[in-house]
C-alpha cells in the first residue's frame, strides 16, 4: 500500500489559500476552454446535423455554395427527370428548385447582418424533415409572404409574426415562424421561389434540392451529373455540402484549442509552482516517510496524486463555471457569420458531456505536467540532508 | 556468544565540502548484541548522526560494512534498503517528525501500510502501540494538539508498531523539558527491559545516557567504550555491563 490519499487531500486543505488560488487558476482556464469549444460545437452542429444523406443538392460546377451557384430554368426539367429520384405520393418528383438571396437586415441589438432569404418550391419543406411550423401558417405563392425561423425572428427587427420585412423596395409579410431543429434553415427566411425570382429579376435558380430513393441512386445521380458536359452542374450529397460549410467552425475550434493550450501551459506553471512550494515546505516530512520505508516511487506517486487532485478540483470547478457561463450568460441563441456564404448563422452554445470530459482531461494534463517535476524532486530528496533541515 | 545483532565493520564516512574532504568516521567498529540499550555520546559534529544513519540504512558508508544479522545492508539497492528499513528499523527523531496532517492514530499506522496487514489487524497493532506509550486516549489528536512529550511518545509508538529489529533514537530528549524527557527515557528503558527491544540512542545528556546499559563515545571518527558511572572502561563489545544502579539489570 502506498501513502494514503488522505495525506494529500489534507495537505491541500491545510494550504487552502494556495490551493484555492491554484484551483481557481486551473478552473478559469478550463471554463474559457469550454466556452470557446462549446461555441465551436454549437456552430459545427448546425452544419453537421443539416442535410440528409439521401438528399442531393445540385449546384453549378465548382461553386462553393448556393450563393455562387446558378441553375437555369431549362436545366430544371432535365434534373427532375433523372432516374432514382424519390416520388411524392402524387407521383411528382421530390425535388425543389431554390433561390438563395442575401438580405441585409437590421439586428434588434443594433447593426446589420446578412440573412439568407430562400425561395423554395412546393416540395422544399418536405425535403427537410426537421422543419416544423411553430406559429402562423405557411406562405401562399405569389403574395410576397414569408415564414421566418424563430432564431432569426428573435434576432432581427421586423421579423416577428405579422411584421413586414422591408428590403430595398420590397415588402414581405411574415405569416409564419418555423423551427428547423438546429439545422441550417434555422438561420433562414423562406418564401415561394418563383415569386422570389420575379422580385429579384433573376433568370436562374441557385440550386435544386432533391431526394433520392436510396444511396445507390444517389451515387448514380451524382455521377450522371458529373459526366454530363452540357449541363455543367454538379451534385453533392446534402450532408457533404453542409459539412464543407462547417469550415466556419474549424477556425473557432482551432482557436479554442490554441487559447486552451496556451492558458493550460500557464496553469501548469501555476500548479508546478504550488507543488514545488509544497515539496520544499515538506522536505523533512518526505525524508521521514522515506525513513519509515516508503519507496521513491511511492513518494513520486503521492505527489503526482496531489497535483492531480489539485488539477481535478480545478477541472471540476471549471466545468461548473463553464456550465454556468453557457447556461446563464451565453444562453440566448447567437449568430455569427458563415464565412463561405457571408450570411448570418444562428446557433446555440453547446456544452456537451464530451466537452466536459475534455475539460476534465485538460485539467488532468495540467496537473500531470505541473506535478511531475516537483514530484520527482520529492522522490529524489536526499534523506540525510533533508533530516538536517530544521523543520 | 551468538553472532551480534549488528556488526559495524571498518566504517569510513567522508563528506566533501567543495574541494575539502572531511573524514567523519574513520574505520569505526561496533558490535551491538540483541537486547542491548546503547547510549552514544560525543561532541557536536563528531559524527553520531552519521553513524546512526549508516546503521539505519539511510546512508551509505564510503567504505566498510554494516551487517544486521546476516544482511550486508551497505550493499543493498535503494529500494531494497527502503523495504529493509520498513521491517527492521524504528527511528526516533529529535524533532519527532510526525506528519502534521495525520492524527496520532494515522501517524502510528503509517509504517503498517507497508506490511501486508489488513485494516483490523493494523488497528489492533496501533492501539497496542499507543497504549504502551500511554496515549491510547489521544488517538484522534493531531500533532499540533499534543505537547512535545506526547508527540515524542506518538513517534515512539510509530517506531515500535512494526516490532522492528532495532530502535534508533537520535537525541530523543533534545527538544523536551526535563519532565517530558524523563517520561520518554522511562519509556525507552521499559521497551528495552520489558519488551527486549534493542536500542541505540544518541544523547548529550548524561542523565539520559545513564538509562542505557552501555555507553560508547564517538571521538575523532572512532568509538571509545565507556562505563561512565563507575569509571570502568568496558573491555570489549559485550553486553551485560552494569551501567549504574538505576537501571542496571543484573544477570
Ligand atoms: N551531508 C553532509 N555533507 C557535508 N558534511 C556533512 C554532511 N552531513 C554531516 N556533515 C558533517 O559531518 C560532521 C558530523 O555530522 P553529524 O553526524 O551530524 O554529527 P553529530 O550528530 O555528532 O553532531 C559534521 O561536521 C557535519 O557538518
Ligand atoms: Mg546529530
Amino acid at each position: 500500500m502506498g501513502i494514503p490519499v488522505k495525506y494529500n487531500i489534507r495537505n491541500l486543505i491545510v494550504r487552502k489559500i494556495t490551493t484555492g488560488l491554484t484551483v481557481l487558476g486551473i478552473a478559469l482556464v478550463v471554463a474559457v476552454f469550454l466556452c470557446v469549444m462549446s461555441l465551436a460545437e454549437g456552430l459545427a452542429r448546425v452544419f453537421k446535423s443539416s442535410g440528409s444523406v439521401r438528399n442531393i443538392i445540385v449546384l453549378r460546377q465548382n461553386s462553393q455554395s448556393e450563393v455562387q451557384s446558378g441553375v437555369t430554368r431549362d436545366q430544371v426539367p432535365l434534373i427532375m427527370t433523372l432516374p432514382g429520384i424519390e416520388r411524392d405520393t402524387d407521383g411528382s418528383p421530390l425535388a425543389s428548385p431554390e433561390l438563395v438571396v442575401g438580405l441585409n437586415l437590421e439586428k434588434i441589438e443594433g447593426g446589420t447582418s446578412n440573412v439568407t432569404l430562400r425561395g423554395i418550391s412546393e416540395k422544399g419543406s418536405l425535403l427537410r424533415p426537421q422543419f416544423r411550423l411553430i406559429e402562423g401558417r405557411m406562405f401562399s405563392p405569389g403574395l410576397s409572404e414569408v415564414i421566418v425561423s424563430s432564431g432569426i425572428s428573435k434576432r432581427f427587427k421586423n421579423c416577428g409574426l405579422g411584421d413586414i420585412i422591408r428590403f430595398g423596395s420590397y415588402l414581405w409579410n411574415v405569416v409564419g415562424i418555423f423551427d428547423a431543429g438546429g439545422t441550417a434553415p434555422d438561420s433562414e427566411i423562406w418564401t415561394e421561389v418563383d415569386g422570389a425570382l420575379n422580385d429579384f429579376k433573376r433568370l436562374a435558380y441557385s440550386s435544386v434540392l432533391l431526394r433520392t430513393t436510396d444511396s445507390v441512386a444517389r451515387d448514380q445521380i451524382i455521377k450522371a451529373l458529373a459526366i454530363d458536359p452540357r449541363l455543367a452542374l454538379e451534385g453533392k450529397s446534402e450532408r457533404a455540402y453542409y459539412e464543407e460549410q462547417t469550415s466556419t467552425a474549424e477556425p473557432i475550434k482551432f482557436l479554442g484549442f490554441f487559447i486552451g493550450v496556451i492558458m493550460a501551459i500557464g496553469a501548469s506553471f501555476g500548479a508546478m509552482n504550488t507543488m514545488y512550494a509544497t515539496v520544499s515546505a515538506r522536505t523533512q516530512e518526505i525524508a521521514t516517510l522515506r525513513v519509515l520505508g516508503f519507496s521513491r516511487p511511492a513518494i513520486l506517486a503521492s505527489f503526482i496524486v496531489e497535483a492531480l487532485c489539485l488539477a481535478l478540483l480545478g477541472g471540476l470547478l471549471g466545468c461548473l463555471l463553464g456550465i454556468l457561463a453557457v447556461n446563464l450568460a451565453l444562453s440566448g441563441i447567437t449568430g455569427t457569420t458563415n464565412f463561405t456564404t457571408f450570411s448570418e448563422v444562428v446557433f446555440a452554445f453547446r456544452l456537451t458531456p464530451k466537452l466536459l470530459l475534455m475539460g476534465i482531461v485538460f485539467s488532468i494534463f495540467t496537473g500531470l505536467i505541473g506535478g511531475i517535476l516537483p514530484a520527482s524532486q520529492a522522490a529524489f530528496t536526499k534523506i540525510t540532508l533533508a533530516l538536517r533541515q530544521v523543520g | 556468544m551468538n553472532n551480534p545483532l549488528i556488526r559495524v565493520e571498518k566504517i569510513v564516512k567522508k563528506y566533501h565540502r567543495g574541494a575539502e574532504e572531511l573524514t567523519v568516521l574513520n574505520g569505526l567498529n561496533l558490535n551491538i548484541e540483541d537486547g542491548e540499550f546503547i547510549a552514544l555520546m560525543g561532541p557536536s559534529g563528531s559524527g553520531k548522526t552519521t553513524l546512526l544513519n549508516l546503521i539505519a540504512g539511510i546512508d551509505r558508508p564510503t567504505s566498510g560494512h554494516v551487517f544486521v544479522r546476516t544482511d550486508d545492508i551497505s550493499s543493498m539497492s535503494e529500494s531494497g534498503l527502503a523495504e529493509w528499513r520498513s521491517r527492521h528499523i524504528g527511528f526516533i527523531f529529535q524533532t519527532y517528525n510526525l506528519i502534521p496532517v495525520l492524527t496520532a492514530y494515522e501517524n502510528v499506522e503509517l509504517p503498517l501500510l507497508l506490511t501486508p496487514l489488513g485494516g483490523a489487524e493494523r488497528r489492533k497493532h496501533v492501539e497496542i502501540a499507543l497504549y504502551i506509550v500511554g496515549l491510547a486516549d489521544r488517538m484522534s489528536h493531531y500533532p499540533s494538539q499534543l505537547s512535545g512529550g506526547q508527540e515524542q511518545r506518538v513517534a515512539i509508538a510509530r517506531a515500535i508498531v512494526t516490532d522492528p529489529t532495532l530502535l534508533i533514537a537520535d537525541e530523543p530528549t533534545g527538544d523536551l523539558d526535563a519532565k517530558s524527557a524523563e517520561e520518554v527515557l522511562v519509556l525507552l528503558e521499559r521497551l528495552n527491559i520489558e519488551f527486549k527491544k534493542t536500542i541505540v540512542m544518541v544523547t548529550h545528556d548524561p542523565k539520559a545516557a545513564a538509562r542505557a546499559r552501555r555507553l560508547v563515545r564517538l571521538e575523532k571518527g572512532i568509538l571509545i567504550e565507556e562505563n561512565h558511572m563507575d569509571g570502568h572502561s568496558s573491555s570489549g563489545l559485550t553486553d551485560g555491563i552494569n551501567v549504574s544502579g538505576i537501571s542496571a539489570k543484573s544477570e
